[in-house]
Parts: structure tokens; C-alpha cells; sequence
């Protein structure tokens, strides 16, 4: 399959804080040490970071408290100024953007939910919901009724009159989703937008946010510090550790081939049942004896391990075309879910 | 408990001030004699050698302005000129409409083309305001202070008043919030405002109305410009904070939106900031109010003139009416806008409903106003309340000082002349007796010792500066006045501020009185005491007093209750007595705020040593008055200057004692 093409793109983007960050960063030549920030008294929040995000796919990035994460993020929708590096979205530099289009592309192509919401207090939940287009100017009826398809949309159908402190912490967010998708964005940000919430609500969350993106295809920058819900949304993971970026994969590749130890020891509490799909867990070539059946490569070992496992025959292994690519038994279902090395190789030791 | 750090410290620069005091009282009694004896008066007196002509020239500057500035064919006139008439315009509209009704013509020669709003229609709307604001238990209250002022014959006077803080309060609020978002909007703005801000707050108010009066002349308009000039600044400062206060996220939000740089401002963060600009707003309003009676001195009307001319006539009844008149109104907007800034947020519940369903009050008090005005033609007493309907309480409290001062005679002087012999006269001679270089020695020794070389140099040159402008004997004066009147404030203010604590009804009705000590204008104070104890120090220094007292109590009672339970947890579990737990732990933890309260005390003695003025002081507070009645700009803003000299080495002192207080205890880095 193609893959779509690339929305944005960041190339070597820098953010330090402090004063003559600029001169630090021309001194050495777009790059500097380590030792020379911490020397000039800077603190380098986002470090050369480079990184693609394709049309409609979910990309998360991931990183401790004070990884850089947020900074990342508004240097991407340039809410904050980098100090160097390359911000193209749709092919254009946004960086070179004058203040005049850096409006009009906030407009109408870019939306952020934010992690403490960010309502308005004093607007009604439909009020804040339209803000964003009164500020376009839209006029009060064409609005209010875009306001309303958004409100239904995050299912807050009833409650466009209440104000913010008048809902739950979940229902405030989904007030801030509804708000940043008003304008029907091309891509749209979320920076931790349901660490504030209980892991209850969180889970209830995550789920309605992949019923909007298989309903809306955005594109997507997701923003967590938690490894299970990027684990659980993301196509592509971006894992940032004291401003820089130390990998970017797949949550598949990133299990089974972290790049660091520092990334092993994320992963390491993830259930591989649940990354790992068939592709990589199964044993190449067609089955030597009679097999139960034929299974997707695309399917994950979790949800297909009761099946195998009762069949106590070997299953096939197709791709798309239905071409038989390989094959996989109980035993190796079972060794991925319990963690044990599996044979060949794969997997962390 | 137990310090570290050098345990000798304490007990030596205690020992030192102890022999620095003593020293000076033996000082102050001798320093004459000795001066004449060396053949070196310039001790006592600052020769003239060291004098500067700042008066003259502030004189000169002033006249210069005045006459001869010129920007292309603006006069510098004009633009006062024009300031004036824009202040005048709403202004009158004001008045016109809560008091004279619209006029034509001129003088004698004018006729009412319409009635102003009548009585009941007033009293409708603020009753009104109160409901929306709050609830009907407010509606009622505010309903009955301007019922109040009908009834007790202040009506007139009141809606004067009334119209100029309507007028004055906008002002305010506006130009507070331009220069608060300026200064947050511009770094450099707030690097200027900051300091203006700070010494405007120590420059006594009638410092401000000599210029004033100088440019803009007397009556309503000037006294609405100093007011304005007065009531603005705590708007900036919280403008200024309050946007700074909006959460980061809210305005990446704006921006994200796609908000314009002023759509940013004006939809979002003002929006997001209004519970705090409210509080602001709020002290305009009482600032205004505070201004009431100072500006009728540079010809504001209404019930500050009535006080005033009471006041001067010495009519003790008629100036208690008119001050209890301030005190009503005052304490009625008060709580109105207090009731506005914390008015419950809106809910679903208010929404959707239909316009006469949501706004059921604004339409019932048109109506009343239409309906009041249309029966006022035929019904007078619809208009305007009727006078044969008027109390006056005006015999009854002359009755009442009357009988106090013939019955207690013999009391109150006693009281009085003990004050005054085993007080006030002492540490004035001293004071007075003590030669300048001294004193100068001494607080800049003080600074040296509390907040290092810099602090020092601050003292030095501000006390420097109260020297060689001629102000030394004004300025020793209004210094034993002020340290008197604040001593005695805090040996009351800070029993009541522990009793305040304990969580007793005593406790409570002694927040609740001050509460509403704080809301009366400072003025108000002057009257009583006047009465009782007619003109001199030691009225004067009762008025201070009382003024001064709520911070000492407040203060007090904020760092007691702040202190963390646990630490008096540990005291009870120690075995500490009742005594010994607010002796060991809750005084000595509560001491960095006692002395901000102290300093707050201070404060506010030096702003009413301005008024007491009146009662015939002879310290800055005279000068000022003084160049106030001679138009004198000069000698006014130098002697102001000196006042505020004065407040800021107080403040700074105990603001570095208090920092070292506090880092004693470990309670900041
Ligand atoms: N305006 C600023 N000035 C100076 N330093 C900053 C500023 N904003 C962020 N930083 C620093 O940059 C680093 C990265 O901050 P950032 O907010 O991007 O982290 P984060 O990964 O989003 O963390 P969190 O999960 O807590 O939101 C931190 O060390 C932070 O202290
Ligand atoms: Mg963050």
C-alpha cells in the first residue's frame, strides 16, 4: 500500500531559552554542545529535532515531564518562535509566514486541544464552541449551527448552554474538541489532552477520539507522556528525552527494536500480545502440515491468540492479497503473550 | 525554639540601639545649650549655605508651563483647557440627571427644561442593582442607605456626590485598565509606571491638588481630575496583574484561534481576567469616595463642601449628618460592587429565556423611572422627597456632643492633658531637641544595618533631602505625630488582631467593625474627635489612630492564622501552655506580617496627618494645606515630596526588617 503523503514536516528544529540563544546556536553553526547551552545559562527544551507526519495518521510524541514535548508542539504551530530549524506545512515554510497568513493558516487549517482545556469561563459551552469562527467573523447563525454539528458530534448534544465550571472534566474536553475541530482543521494538535482527566474517563476518552479520527481522517499530532495510550492511538511514535527526538517508529518497531535502553525501559511493561501483529511473530514460508485456517498478517497475536491456541493446528498467515506469506502455532502465540524471547530472535532479550 | 546563625547578633545590635536611644534622649535635652556653647548653631539648624531653592524652582515650572509652553499653536493651556471640557461634558449630563435636571440658559436666568431622575426612581434602580447583583437581602440594604440619605434631608448633596463618583469611577476604571495593559503589553511602560505608581501612593493627596489646582483651577471639574488622579492607580497595578495572571494555556489558545492581536485582547484575556479587574474596579470605587471631602476643597460640591463648611463652622451636628451621609453612601456602593465582582457566574438555568423574562428589573425600573416622572409634573413629592417629610438628626447629635462635653468635661481633659504631658509633649522635645546630622547619622545607620549599603544610601539621601529643602522642624513633627499615633495603634490593633483569631464572637464582630472601619472615608474620622476633643495634637493623633488601626488588626490576625497547624500541633504536643504557645510560637511566626501591618499603619498615619491639618497640626501636613490655600505649587509638591520621603524610608526599613524576620524564621529563602 502507498504510503499518503507528508502534511508536515520539522528539519532540525531548535528551541532554546535564554537570553542570546540565537548567538549560541549561529556560533556553532546550528548546533551547539550540550556544554555550550549549559555554559551560556540556556536551556535547550527542543534539541535538532526532525520529524514527518503523513496525512491522517496519528502521531504521537512521547516523553517524560519536561522532555520538550509541549515546546515541540507550539514550535509546530509556531505558537512559540523556534530559535532554529524548519517548520513546512503543505510545502510552505511557516516559519517565513508573515503574522497576516500565520492567522489565516490558524483559522482555517490547524486546531489545538489543550491539556487544561482552556475554556472560556465566561461563554456558554455553544459560545466557546463558535468562538473560533466569531472571530473569523462568521456570521451569528451560520455559527451557531456549525457550533451545534460540532457539539453533536462530541456528544454533548443538550448541554450547549452550560458554562465550563457546570461540566465534569471530560465533558470540558470535549467542549475543547468540539471547539478545535469548529473550523475543520487539516491538522490538528492535542497536547496531553486527557492527562488531567481519571484513567476511567481517560479510556472512555481514547476511545470516542478513535471514533473521530476513523469518522474525520485528521491529521494528527498527539501529545502524552503516558506509553499505554501512545501505544494504544499512535502510528507513529516520536519518543523525546531532554529535548531531543531518540526515535521515531511504529509502537510495533519501537517494542520489538527500541533504539535505546532508555526506550527498552519504556516499553518494557507493555503486553507485546498487544503491539505485535502477525507480520512479526510469525515463521516465514507455508505451514509444513495441515493448517486450522488462514489470518490477516495486519491482526495483532492478542486478538487472535484464543483462536490459535484452541485450534492446536498451526494457522497460515496471509497478506492483503490473500497470498499465504507465513505461518504460526500456539507456541509462539503463547510465548509472545507471556514475554518469553521468541523464536528468531525478535523481541527485546 | 532554636536559632542559628550567631547567636551574639541579637543581643548586640539590641544593646547598641538601646545606647543609641538613650543617647539621644540625653541628647535632645543638652544639644541646645552644647550648640550654643561650641558657637555651632548649624546643629540645630540647617544653615542656609546647604539650602536648595526646589520650592521656587517647582514655582517657576509651574508658571512656565502655564504661560509659555507652546506645541506648535497648542497652548499648554489649551490642552488642560480641553482635558477639562471633556471632564465637564458627562459631568454635567451627570448632575443634570440625578440632580439639577437639564437647564436652559445661564445663572439666575435659567429654566428646567426637564426634573432630574426622582427620588423613587433612584432608589428603584439601586434597588434593582442590588437584586441583580446579589439577592433581595443586598437590594434591601442598599435600598434603605438611600432611603436614608431622603429621609435625613442629604438627598441633594448625596446625588452631587453621587453624580461625580459616577463620573469619576469610569474615568478611572478606563485609564487604569489603558495604562495596566500598557505596562503589560510593553515592558519599558511598566519599567516607568512601576516607580510613578509606588511614590503616588506615598505622596499625600493634597500634594496632588495644589497642581492641580494651579492647571485646571477651582471647582467640580478639578475636583473630578484629582480624584480621578487619586482613584486610578490600584486599577493599573491589578490590570497589570490580571493579565498576567491568565493562565498560558488560555492565550495559546487565542492565538491558535486565529485571533487578531486585539481580538486577543479584548475577547480573550480581558474576558478571562474580569474577576480580577472587578476587585479593581472596586477600589476605584472606594478611593473615589475616599476623595469625596479632600476635593471639595478645590470646589467640589455635594456632602464633602457640607462636611467641610461644617467642619470649618464648627457645627458638630450638621458635619455628623453630612459624614454619616458619606459613611451610608459609601458603605452602599461598597457592598453593591463588591456584590457585582463576586455576582455568582451565570448558568444554564438563565439562559434562553425570553428578554422581559431575563431582564425583568431593567424594565420595572424604566418603568418606575417614565412612571416617577410623568407623576412628578402633578405629584411633587413623586419628584422630589418631600422636606416636611425630612428628619434632621443635626440638633440631636449637637445636643448629644453637648452633654458628653459639659458632663465629662472634667474626664476627657484629664485624659487628654495626660496624653498630652506624659506622651506627646516628651517625645516631640525630644524629637525636636535632637540635631539633624544626628538623626540622619541614625536612620542611615539603620539602613546600613538592616538592608546593607544601598538601603543606607536610600535613608541618607531622602532624610538629606528633608534637610536641605528647610522642611526639618515640619518633618520632625509629623514624624512624633505618626510614631505616637502608630504606636498606639498597633499596642490595640495587635491584641484585637490575636483576640480576632480565636475564632470567638468577639473575634468575629471585630472583623466585621473593622471591615467597615476600612470603607469610611478617612475624613469621617476628623469629626468625632473634633467634637470631643476640638483642635490640637492630641484630636489629631485620635484620628490617626483610629484611621490607622485596621491594618495593625488585619495584619496581625492574617500571619497568626496563616501559621501552619502543625507547628502548633507541636507546640500543644511539647506541653506548652496557652501563654507560652502564642508567646513562643504564634507571635514570633506571625511577626514578619505584624510588621508589614505596622508598615501598612504607617501609611495611612502619614496620609491622615495630611487631613488632620485642619485641626490645626503644625507638621508637613500643614505645609501642604497651607500651599493648598495660597495656590503655592512649590511649596506644596516639595512639601508632599517630604512627606513621601518620610513613608519611604519608613517603608523600606521595615520591609528589610521584615525580610530578615522572615529569614530568620526560614520562612523564605
Ligand atoms: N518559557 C520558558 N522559559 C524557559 N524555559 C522553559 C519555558 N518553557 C519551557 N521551558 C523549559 O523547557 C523544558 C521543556 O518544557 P515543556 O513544557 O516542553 O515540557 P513537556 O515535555 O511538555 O513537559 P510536561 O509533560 O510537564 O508538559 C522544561 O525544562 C521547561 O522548564
Ligand atoms: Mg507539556
Amino acid at each position: 500500500m502507498q504510503d499518503p503523503p507528508v502534511t508536515l514536516t520539522c528539519r532540525n528544529v531548535w528551541k532554546v531559552f535564554g537570553d542570546g540563544a540565537r548567538r549560541v546556536l549561529d556560533a556553532h553553526d546550528g548546533h551547539p554542545p550540550a556544554e555550550a547551552l549549559r555554559e551560556a545559562g540556556l536551556i535547550g527544551a527542543v534539541q535538532d529535532a526532525s520529524l514527518e507526519v503523513r496525512r491522517g495518521e496519528i502521531f504521537v510524541i512521547m516523553g517524560l515531564s519536561g522532555s520538550g514535548k509541549s515546546t515541540l508542539v507550539r514550535c509546530l504551530s509556531r505558537l512559540i518562535e523556534p530559535t532554529g530549524g524548519q517548520v513546512l506545512f503543505d510545502g510552505q515554510d511557516l516559519l517565513r509566514a508573515s503574522r497576516r497568513e500565520m492567522i489565516e493558516i490558524r483559522r482555517h487549517k490547524m486546531g489545538m486541544v489543550f491539556q487544561h482545556f482552556a475554556l472560556l469561563p465566561h461563554l456558554s459551552v455553544l459560545e466557546n464552541v463558535a468562538f473560533p469562527l466569531r472571530v473569523q467573523g462568521v456570521p451569528p447563525g451560520a455559527r451557531e449551527e456549525r457550533a451545534r454539528e460540532s457539539i453533536t458530534l462530541v456528544g454533548l448534544r443538550g448541554r450547549e448552554h452550560y458554562f465550563p465550571r457546570e461540566l465534569s472534566g471530560g465533558q470540558q474536553q470535549r467542549v475543547g474538541i468540539a471547539r478545535s475541530l469548529v473550523v475543520e482543521p487539516e491538522v490538528w494538535f492535542l497536547d496531553e489532552p486527557f492527562s488531567a482527566l481519571d484513567p476511567l474517563i481517560r479510556r472512555e476518552m481514547q476511545d470516542e477520539f478513535l471514533r473521530l479520527q476513523t469518522m474525520l481522517h485528521k491529521t494528527i499530532v498527539f501529545i502524552t507522556h503516558d506509553v499505554e495510550e501512545a501505544i494504544r492511538l499512535a502510528d507513529h511514535i516520536a519518543i523525546m528525552k531532554d529535548g531531543e527526538i531518540i526515535q521515531i517508529a511504529t509502537p510495533e518497531r519501537l517494542v520489538l527494536e527500541p533504539a535505546t535502553e532508555y526506550v527498552a525501559e519504556f516499553t518494557r511493561h507493555i503486553p507485546r500480545g498487544k503491539v505485535v501483529t502477525l507480520a512479526s511473530a510469525m515463521t516465514p514460508g507455508p505451514a509444513p502440515g495441515a493448517v486450522a485456517g488462514a489470518l490477516s498478517a495486519r491482526a495483532r497475536v492478542a486478538e487472535v491468540a484464543d483462536q490459535v491456541e484452541a485450534a492446536g493446528q498451526p494457522f497460515a498467515v496471509v497478506d492483503d492479497d490473500e497470498t499465504v506469506v507465513g505461518h504460526i502455532d500456539g507456541r509462539t502465540v503463547v510465548d509472545i503473550l507471556i514475554g518469553r524471547p521468541v523464536r528468531g530472535g525478535e523481541g527485546p532479550r | 525554639m532554636i536559632r542559628r546563625g550567631q547567636p551574639v547578633a541579637v543581643p548586640w545590635t539590641a544593646l547598641l540601639w538601646l545606647g543609641l536611644i538613650v543617647a539621644s534622649v540625653i541628647l535632645a535635652e543638652h544639644a541646645k545649650d552644647l550648640s550654643r556653647a561650641w558657637d555651632a548653631r548649624w546643629l540645630m539648624k540647617v544653615p542656609s549655605e546647604l539650602r536648595i531653592p526646589l520650592k521656587a524652582e517647582v514655582s517657576a515650572f509651574m508658571a512656565w508651563l502655564v504661560e509659555d509652553v507652546r506645541f506648535g499653536p497648542v497652548a499648554f493651556t489649551d490642552i488642560t483647557r480641553g482635558m477639562a471640557w471633556l471632564v465637564e461634558q458627562p459631568y454635567d449630563f451627570a448632575r443634570a440627571l440625578l440632580q439639577s435636571g437639564l437647564t436652559r440658559g445661564q445663572g439666575e436666568g435659567a429654566e428646567q427644561v426637564a426634573p432630574p431622575l426622582s427620588w423613587i426612581a433612584v432608589i428603584a434602580a439601586v434597588v434593582a442593582m442590588g437584586h441583580y447583583a446579589r439577592s433581595w437581602t443586598l437590594a434591601a440594604f442598599v435600598g434603605a442607605c438611600f432611603l436614608y440619605l431622603a429621609v435625613f434631608g442629604q438627598w441633594d448633596s448625596a446625588m452631587v456626590t453621587l453624580a461625580s463618583i459616577t463620573i469619576a469611577v469610569p474615568i478611572g476604571v478606563a485609564g487604569g485598565l489603558v495604562l495596566g495593559i500598557a505596562g503589560w503589553r510593553w515592558r519599558a511602560v511598566d519599567a516607568v509606571l512601576r516607580p510613578v505608581l509606588d511614590l503616588m501612593q506615598t505622596v499625600p493627596i493634597f500634594a496632588y491638588l495644589v497642581p492641580i489646582l494651579f492647571l485646571f483651577g477651582f471647582g467640580p471639574v478639578a475636583a473630578l481630575i484629582a480624584t480621578v488622579i487619586y482613584a486610578m492607580p490600584p486599577m493599573v497595578r491589578i490590570t497589570t496583574l490580571a493579565l498576567r495572571g491568565v493562565p498560558a494555556e488560555i492565550r495559546g489558545f487565542a492565538v491558535m484561534a486565529g485571533c487578531t492581536p486585539s481580538q486577543q485582547l479584548w475577547k480573550v484575556l480581558v474576558p478571562s481576567a474580569m474577576p480580577s479587574l472587578m476587585v479593581g474596579v472596586n477600589q476605584v470605587i472606594m478611593l473615589s469616595l475616599n476623595m469625596v471631602i479632600i476635593a471639595s476643597m478645590i470646589g467640589a460640591g455635594g456632602l464633602g463642601f457640607d462636611v467641610l463648611s461644617a467642619l470649618r463652622r464648627l457645627d458638630i451636628g450638621a458635619g455628623l449628618e453630612a459624614g454619616l451621609a458619606i459613611v451610608v453612601l459609601a458603605i452602599a456602593l461598597d457592598r453593591l460592587s463588591q456584590a457585582f465582582a463576586n455576582r455568582p457566574s451565570p448558568t444554564h438555568a438563565s439562559q434562553h429565556l425570553p428578554f422581559v423574562r431575563r431582564h425583568p428589573w431593567s424594565l420595572t425600573v424604566a418603568l418606575v423611572i417614565l412612571g416617577t416622572a410623568l407623576l412628578g409634573l402633578v405629584m411633587p413629592a413623586v419628584q422630589s422627597y418631600p422636606d416636611g417629610l425630612t428628619l434632621t438628626t443635626g440638633r440631636f447629635w449637637s445636643d448629644v456632643v453637648e452633654t458628653i462635653n459639659v458632663r465629662y468635661f472634667d474626664q476627657l481633659e484629664a485624659v487628654k492633658t495626660f496624653m498630652l504631658l506624659n506622651i506627646l509633649i516628651p517625645v516631640k522635645r525630644v524629637l525636636l531637641g535632637l540635631p539633624w546630622p544626628w538623626v540622619i547619622g541614625l536612620v542611615t545607620l539603620a539602613g546600613w544595618q538592616l538592608g546593607g549599603w544601598r538601603l543606607a544610601l536610600l535613608c541618607f539621601g531622602l532624610s538629606g533631602f528633608l534637610a536641605v529643602n528647610g522642611l526639618w522642624d515640619d518633618a520632625m513633627t509629623t514624624v512624633y505625630l505618626c510614631g505616637v499615633s502608630v504606636a498606639i495603634a498597633g499596642l490595640i490593633g495587635i491584641p484585637l488582631g490575636i483576640l480576632a483569631t480565636t475564632g470567638s464572637r468577639m473575634g468575629r464582630v471585630i472583623a466585621a467593625v473593622i471591615d467597615t472601619l476600612q470603607t469610611l472615608p478617612s475624613f469621617v474620622y476628623l469629626i468625632p474627635v473634633v467634637m470631643l476633643f476640638r483642635v490640637g495634637d492630641f484630636a489629631a493623633m485620635i484620628a490617626v489612630v483610629l484611621y490607622a488601626l485596621a491594618p495593625a488588626v488585619r495584619y496581625t490576625a492574617h500571619g497568626i492564622q496563616a501559621i501552619s497547624p502543625q507547628l502548633i500541633e507541636a507546640g500543644i504536643a511539647a506541653g506548652c501552655t496557652r501563654w507560652q504557645l502564642l508567646t513562643r510560637i504564634r507571635l514570633p511566626l506571625a511577626l514578619p506580617d505584624i510588621m508589614l501591618g505596622i508598615n501598612q499603619t504607617i501609611m495611612l498615619a502619614l496620609s491622615m496627618l495630611v487631613i488632620t491639618a485642619l485641626v490645626g497640626t503644625r507638621d508637613l501636613g500643614q505645609e501642604v494645606y497651607i500651599a493648598l490655600t495660597k495656590a503655592d505649587t512649590g511649596r506644596g509638591i516639595v512639601a508632599g515630596l517630604g512627606v513621601a520621603a518620610i513613608a519611604i524610608i519608613a517603608d523600606r526599613l521595615i520591609a528589610a526588617g521584615a525580610q530578615r524576620a522572615r529569614r530568620r524564621l526560614g520562612l523564605a529563602g
